[in-house]
């Protein structure tokens, strides 16, 4: 373990729970820019999260320790989902303990957890987004696992760093393949972080919900970790996709200091312009009625399926 | 990882797209879109014939792709347009599996495809033998939009995927049919198109509506 892997991993840790509300603000103002509205500042999730950590939290009567532990474990999951993505670097010391589809189970810890305190307090509301968040959590989870699937054979590995750096080190070669399982991946990167055409993240009508429906009993530290950790979700599955499918740029091991150095506004750029095409997706896309959602998750799974298929097919 | 010239690689890109779109045409219901799916799957198919032609050096593959941009791309769904527009036929009803039974069904078709082309592929010589088990998958999902689907529109623009399918087919496998053949089927194919025009306006005059549904019955009903 050298320093340089070291102080990678710790870097990587550091930016990602720094950077994930700065994300989210470029994401909404973004959507305003486009949709015409005078945007929000880019630090509004900040402030969110810094006016709810100053209050006092109420919790339900009935309410257990799950519900009060639920939050730090969502947000611990999440910090550690985004201790494995190789978003700057490829060595990293922690990828030893987890590969990709480690980082999936991961992710379902959390949905897990949040979907049990949902249902932990007895609200109707909370139960039914907890329903809601699990039914396309089990349609998006296997479409999400195939997208995994096909990278892992393209580069003979499951860990996510070494898929990093095998593709970004290739000379120029067309995959259809994963040019199958990118269309899949956003649709997964849509369905599970709620953004619109499966769920609508501005809002707080009841009967059309999913990701608030679970959280409209946390306040206070709780929800600002809840929310913070819904921003490192966004933020670990967009480096994900841009691990998988636009690794150039990333740090490697031969490049040393250096690598790193130009990687971060390598990475920075990139986010820039997720951040962007998200917003353009959640414009011209209106929101699906919820049982049309696993529509949307089967054809996410087909597309990589499909990827798959053509991937062994054609070798490419 | 076998390295694969570029311009191959471009043409199996090609066919991933044809795949792509003969799903898109599956799934999807609005018919103008349908023909817009149909005229980008010729234009795809065009590219292909020609980036394989010049790989290969096979004159008459231009002709080919010539033949495929002027009537695939261009003549067939400008009068399929001008059909819809007479017709006022825009949406196709209801089809008759919903649209994920459908796909999960259309991928079944793809991995039996696949395995289909298999042996063929391993008989074949030619460059893009690969993509074999594109053209017969995007065959037998042009059949099985065919099947699924209740209106004569759709149904034709089954039937004209069906055919690019084929040609793709036959490229892949032997550097396309000859060149006559190639002719007589691009005049078959204009025929019957425009022949089916011609029925069309028959089967809403005698129904009044292009639904096929209504010609399983042998007499009138009581």
């Amino acid at each position: 373990m050298s320093p340089l892997s070291l102080s990678t991993q710790g870097l990587e840790i550091i930016a990602a729970i720094l950077a994930a509300p700065l994300f989210v603000g470029w994401v909404n103002q973004c959507r305003a820019w486009l949709q015409n509205r005078s945007a929000p500042s880019v630090l509004q999730p900040y402030r969110g999260i810094r006016k709810l950590f100053h209050k006092d939290a109420v919790l339900a009567e009935r309410a257990s320790a799950l519900f009060r532990i639920t939050p730090y474990m969502v947000f611990g999951a999440m910090v550690l989902a985004a201790a494995i993505i190789p978003s700057m670097g490829t060595r990293l010391p922690l990828t030893i303990a987890a590969d990709s589809i480690a980082l999936v189970g991961l992710l379902a810890t959390a949905r897990m957890f949040m979907s049990l305190a949902a249902m932990d307090v007895g609200t109707a509301f909370g139960t039914l987004g907890a329903r809601r968040e699990m039914m396309v959590g089990f349609l998006a989870e296997p479409a999400l696992l195939m997208v995994i699937f096909v990278a892992a054979l393209i580069s003979q590995t499951t860990s996510l760093a070494a898929i990093a750096e095998h593709l970004s080190g290739q000379t120029l070669a067309l995959y259809p393949s994963l040019a199958f399982t990118a269309v899949a991946f956003t649709l997964v990167l849509l369905a599970e972080n709620a953004r619109i055409p499966v769920d609508n993240p501005a809002t707080h009508l009841e009967l059309t919900m999913i990701h608030e429906a679970m959280l409209l009993e946390y306040s206070a530290r709780h929800l600002a970790l809840m929310e913070w950790a819904a921003a490192l979700k966004l933020f670990n599955y967009v480096c994900i996709g841009i691990a998988l499918f636009v690794p150039w740029g990333v740090a490697t091991e031969s490049q040393g200091p250096v690598g790193l150095l130009i990687s971060v506004p390598v990475l920075g750029l990139k986010l820039l312009g997720a951040g962007a095409g998200l917003a353009l997706i959640e414009t011209v896309s209106a929101k699906l009625r919820v049982f049309r959602a696993p529509e949307l998750m089967a054809t996410a799974f087909l597309f990589a399926v499909l990827g798959l298929l053509v991937h062994l097919l054609l070798g490419a | 990882m076998v390295h694969i010239p570029l311009l191959l690689q471009l043409v199996n890109a090609c066919a991933a797209g044809l795949l792509l779109l003969s799903f898109a045409m599956l799934s999807q219901r609005r018919v103008v879109t349908l023909v817009y799916l149909l005229a980008t799957q010729g234009a795809l198919l065009c590219l292909a014939t020609f980036l394989l032609a010049w790989r290969t050096n096979q004159h008459h593959l231009y002709i080919s792709a010539a033949l495929t941009l002027s009537l695939k791309v261009l003549f067939l769904p400008w009068l399929l347009h001008r059909l819809i527009r007479r017709l006022g036929v825009y949406w196709d009803t209801e089809p008759l599996l919903n649209s994920s039974v459908t796909m999960l069904l259309g991928l079944l078709i793809v991995v039996f495809a696949f395995g289909l082309a298999q042996p063929i592929a391993a008989l074949s010589s030619t460059a893009a033998r690969s993509t074999i088990g594109i053209a017969i998958a995007v065959i037998l999902l042009a059949f099985m939009m065919m099947i699924t689907r209740r209106k004569a529109m759709s149904q034709v623009i089954g039937f004209l995927s069906m055919e690019n399918g084929l040609f793709f087919g036959a490229m892949s496998a032997t550097y396309g049919m000859p060149l006559v053949v190639e002719l007589g089927v691009a005049l078959d194919v204009l025929v019957a198109m425009l022949v089916l025009g011609v029925f069309f306006f028959q089967i809403r005059e005698q129904f009044d509506s292009l639904d096929l549904h209504h010609l399983e019955s042998l007499k009138e009903k009581p």
